[in-house]
């Protein structure tokens, strides 16, 4: 039976440093940080330091379901009591999944003498809990780490998740973290137990292998004023079964570095700011191991936006544009199957926005309630409107023959298709070129009550290979 | 040559007074031995891309020429005596398995052995040794008897003071092989560490060997004692000790798949590199 340890543990703040105003000077020696409890038990028989809620649920707005934890006198790994959590149905009306968080009691433990949190777990079936991990507080999440899919078994076994890099949780709420829905179970809810719940030193997490961008290199363009994110981020340890565990890790674990930071920097949110013309390769290491997997960024400089509108706003109905209010669009990219390979949509450019289509044959922008009945969104109504405006910047050389069809589809009684061609004479490579098209000259279109879709289509013609690369921008409708 | 099962012996070990501790120092470098202690042999591996040869044979290859393809347990690699599969640097001898196709194998790495260059009947053989991981690996420090009478094996006898299995990065096993006890049924015992590994430490790897009996220790643990008794015992006395009659000589390898860890899979990570400190051979 374990004992359960005080957790009320009193610590004193040392003098951290003296400053000397007016002067730089190093610490001295003789200089003691604040540290903080360095206890690994979180709970044994009894939550170990924790608030006084000790389970802290997501939130039920979500579905989250907040009355399925507690303990359990009757179960235990070992001395007299586990935590018990009842998995609920999805249709359950308290919520359809359990989760939350445990958090300490005081401001935080020192974490760093532990390579892992480790716990006993038992299910009442074989299931799999989506997440477990922790250094999620709700407030920053800044060293959250998880694992998932953890399977569970009808037996107690031991689970490991390793800490990424302990030496920067020196001073960590966030003491666990689990989520569980009923995904593995066909929607049956179950039960499972944990246990002896702690953060251990077992000297036996080994191997690190850091991954960012899920260890891909990728080659991307961008423009100064861009901030991207970096994704894929992940620490994989080899533990004592000879198993390697992967959990996902947070970016302020990672130091990231870039090879040119006059083009692009990063912050240790893991945000890459594009700063300036040129190329900038994003690495990064994890407690001085180099991550597999690296962005290359080639920033092209200030982006050349299209001409500002002039229309009055009063008179325009805009789908996409920064210089109007937009009416809702179910979607800038159709992704219609299965024949469309058109990538790409909205793209943010500093504090604006465009849309650049690659690979293109054919897209749609969509703004109908017809196609996507769950994406239903009331399309056009330009009777009174006579013109359609919009701006393309061909991200290629053009060939001869190369064109563009564009399609208005009007979802009337019947449908009612217009086309109206252009011709690659009239676009040209790294240049807005604004079209302002008649109504009237989509030809087909007949009824112009109900204009739910906008079709660019390159592949409609002779040539091959055809236009694949673009922007566009300002489309709308006076 | 080595299929083998694992038998747990359950000696009781007679208090036998083997190894002599020093309680101030490092026992991962320093074990004072009561009964062995004259130094016979000993490579730190001190001078950088050359092995000393007037010790170390390379066997080259994938066993075909020796008449045992697969060197007898289906192992996937092709042995080399290339640098890049093994050479010596800062002090450590570096085997290193490699995936790549090489004559017609798909892992290349590297067997050195002292046959007739050092051959020894009893002492205490050790090694300090760094481990590779991942499933698939099987790196071995151990003993071969002298075949030079026409003798082959199991009546040469085998003695492996250290053998290891990638996917299980925390045990190392001590075993013999001779007639009646070898491959499957040879006599073996596991060596589980604690709170730390073979891959991320360097550990001391031995045996004391004399008259009737093998001591198996791993740094400062002595682990298993293996006398005839216990081999009539495991055999139903059809085991012969045969660890009296002859000199054997020392093989330190590193092989990628086979039989006992089966091959390796998506997760193994390579190059794998075995880092040996040195190797000690002592007399009384």
């Amino acid at each position: 039976m374990k004992k359960i340890n005080n957790i009320n543990k009193v610590f004193t703040f040392l003098a951290i440093a003296v400053v000397v105003l007016g002067c730089e000077r190093g610490l001295s020696d003789d200089v003691q940080f604040a540290s903080f409890p360095s206890d690994g038990d979180i709970f044994t028989d009894a939550p170990v330091g924790l608030t006084d809620e000790f389970f802290v649920s997501f939130d039920p707005a979500a579905g989250a379901n907040p009355d399925g934890f507690g303990t359990d006198d009757n179960e235990a790994f070992e001395g007299r009591s586990s935590i018990r959590i009842d998995v609920p149905a999805p249709n359950d009306p308290n919520g359809g999944f359990i989760g939350g968080i445990f958090l300490d009691r005081g401001n935080g433990r020192d974490l760093s003498g532990f390579d892992a949190l480790t716990f006993w777990a038992k299910s009442s079936t074989t299931a799999t809990v989506g997440l477990a991990g922790f250094g999620t507080d709700f407030v920053q999440n800044k060293f959250a780490v998880a694992r998932e899919n953890i399977q569970l078994s009808t037996d107690w076994r031991k689970y490991t998740i390793p800490i990424p890099d302990p030496s920067k949780l020196i001073q960590e709420k966030g003491m666990f973290i689990f989520s569980a829905g009923s995904n593995s179970t066909n929607g049956f809810g179950f039960t499972f137990w944990i246990d002896e719940l702690r953060f251990e030193n077992l000297g036996t997490v080994a191997q690190p292998r850091p991954r960012i961008f899920s260890g891909q290199d990728l080659i991307q363009q961008s423009f100064i004023g861009t901030t991207l994110g970096t994704t894929g981020l992940t620490q994989t340890f080899n533990v004592e079964d000879g198993s390697n565990v992967t959990v996902g890790v947070s970016p302020s674990y990672f130091d990231f570095e870039s090879s040119n930071i006059d083009v692009a920097f990063v912050n240790e949110l893991g945000q890459i700011s594009v700063i300036g013309e040129g190329t900038a390769t994003i690495t990064a290491q994890l407690g001085g191991v180099l991550a597999e997997g690296s962005l290359e960024i080639t920033s092209i400089g200030a982006f050349d936006f299209a001409p500002t509108p002039t229309q009055d706003p009063s008179s325009v109905v805009s789908l996409f544009s920064d210089a109007y209010t937009d009416i809702p669009v179910s979607r800038y990219n159709s992704f219609f199957e299965p024949f469309q390979n058109t990538l790409g949509g909205v793209v943010p450019v500093g504090d604006q926005s465009i849309i650049s289509y690659t690979d293109l044959n054919f897209v749609g922008i969509v703004f109908n309630d017809v196609i996507f009945p769950a994406e239903a969104v009331a399309p056009v109504n330009a009777t009174n409107l006579n013109t359609l405006h919009i701006d393309i910047n061909v991200q290629e050389a053009l060939q001869s023959g190369d064109r563009l069809l564009l399609q208005l589809t009007n979802y009337g009684a019947t449908e009612t298709v217009g086309s109206y061609l252009i011709n690659g004479s009239e676009l040209a490579q790294d240049t807005w070129v604004s079209f302002d098209i008649p109504l009237s000259s989509f030809s087909g279109l007949t009824d112009l009550s109900r204009i739910g879709l906008l079709l660019f289509n390159s592949e409609d013609g002779p040539a091959n290979p055809t236009i694949s690369n673009l922007f566009i921008d300002n489309i709308y409708f006076y | 040559m080595k299929i083998r099962k694992k038998q747990t012996l359950n000696h009781i070990l007679l208090g036998f007074a083997v190894l002599v501790f020093l309680s101030s120092c490092n026992t991962d470098e320093t074990q004072t031995v009561a009964t062995f202690d004259n130094l016979v042999l000993e490579d730190n591996f001190d001078k950088d891309g050359e092995i000393d040869t007037s010790i170390w044979n390379f066997d080259i290859g994938d066993g075909t020429a020796e008449g045992i393809p697969g060197w007898g347990n289906n192992e996937l690699q092709y042995y080399t005596d290339r640098t890049d599969n093994v050479t010596t640097e800062n002090g450590f001898l570096l085997i290193t398995a490699k995936q790549e196709n090489f004559n017609g194998a798909q892992y290349t790495s590297a067997r050195l052995q002292t046959k007739n260059k050092f051959q020894q009947l009893y002492g205490r053989f050790e090694a300090r040794i760094r481990l590779p991981y991942g499933q698939g690996m099987w790196p071995a420090f151990w003993l071969l008897g002298d075949d030079s009478d026409g003798e082959v094996w199991p009546r040469i006898g085998e003695i492996d003071i250290m053998e290891n299995v990638g996917n299980e990065p925390t045990r190392i096993f001590g075993t013999v092989h001779g007639p009646n006890f070898s491959g499957a049924e040879s006599v073996s015992k596991a060596y589980t560490f604690d709170d730390t590994r073979v891959d991320t430490e360097f550990h001391v790897y031995g045996i004391e060997w004399g008259p009737n009996y093998i001591n198996y220790y791993v740094d400062d643990v002595l682990y298993n004692q293996i006398t005839p008794e216990d081999i009539e015992e495991e055999t139903n006395g059809e085991g012969q000790w045969v660890f009296n009659d002859r000199p054997f000589y020392i093989i330190l390898n590193v092989a990628v798949g086979g039989n006992l860890p089966g091959p390796p899979n998506a997760e193994t990570v390579f190059p794998q590199t075995m880092l040996v400190d040195y190797v000690r051979v002592y007399q009384k």
